[in-house]
């Protein structure tokens, strides 16, 4: 699947967007923050703080346990601050 | 009820005065139109802002104010909606954001406008980066922002 990240979340991770494969056990958006988490320091650094990060499954907002399955296109990003 | 929505993402700035009259061009039925112009200040709290980026998610930004604009006509009678959000770098004094609602009377064309701001600040993928003499950081998101969108959900 298709990973984007966002704001600072972009700048820790160092990349804007890459394909990812977990593995089948990492089935909702809580797992798979937990799984980049553990893919190396800047992944560790851009989510230490899970419950800040929100997250849009094909462009729509989604919460820390929806399903992944399925998806095309999942985003991270910090708390919105336009307008 | 005729409502034109547009709802447009760019870099180039924007004439009110021009959007208005579009906005409201060969039409007898609007009542009212309420402006709402966001702009880049250099006062935020204690430091002084030089520049202010704005980054966007492209194809999610356009789509969940699309949402919000279809909300707003369901909720309101609006006779048209206009919503430009600026990306880029800005400068303190330069437009950000638009929101035009046109109704037959003010109050649905007040109420529509404050509640697309709302919602716009706290669910458009939208982020701010400021520039000021103390370095350059995110914008925190506000709890008074959230406050704001959540009352609309009120019953």
């Amino acid at each position: 699947m298709k990973v984007k990240y966002f704001a600072w979340v972009r700048e820790r991770v160092g990349k804007a967007e890459e394909t990812i494969e977990p593995p089948a056990t990492v089935r909702t958006v809580e797992e798979l923050i937990a799984w980049l988490s553990g893919q190396g320091e800047t992944y560790a650094y851009a989510f230490e703080r899970p419950k800040v990060i929100r997250t849009a499954i094909d462009h729509a907002h989604v919460k820390a346990d929806a399903a992944i399955a399925g998806a095309r296109e999942i985003a991270f990003f910090p708390p919105m601050t336009g307008g | 009820m005729n409502c034109p929505v547009a709802i447009r993402i760019q870099e180039d700035d924007f004439d009110i005065a021009r959007e208005i009259a579009v906005l409201t061009r060969s039409r007898t039925d609007i009542g009212a139109v309420v402006s709402f112009s966001g702009i880049c200040r250099a006062d935020d709290d204690s430091s002084k802002i030089a520049a202010l980026t704005l980054e966007h998610y492209p194809g999610m930004a356009e789509e969940e104010i699309t949402r919000h604009v279809d909300e707003a006509i369901s909720r309101w009678p609006l006779n048209g909606v206009t919503v430009i959000h600026r990306v880029g770098r800005f400068m303190p004094g330069q437009n950000i954001v638009l929101v035009l609602t046109a109704s037959q009377h003010r109050r649905a064309a007040f109420e529509a406008a404050e509640f697309l701001m709302d919602y716009l600040k706290t669910s458009a993928p939208f982020w701010k980066k400021e520039e000021s003499a103390a370095g350059t950081g995110w914008v925190e998101a506000h709890a008074r922002d959230d406050e704001a969108a959540a009352r609309w959900t009120k019953s």
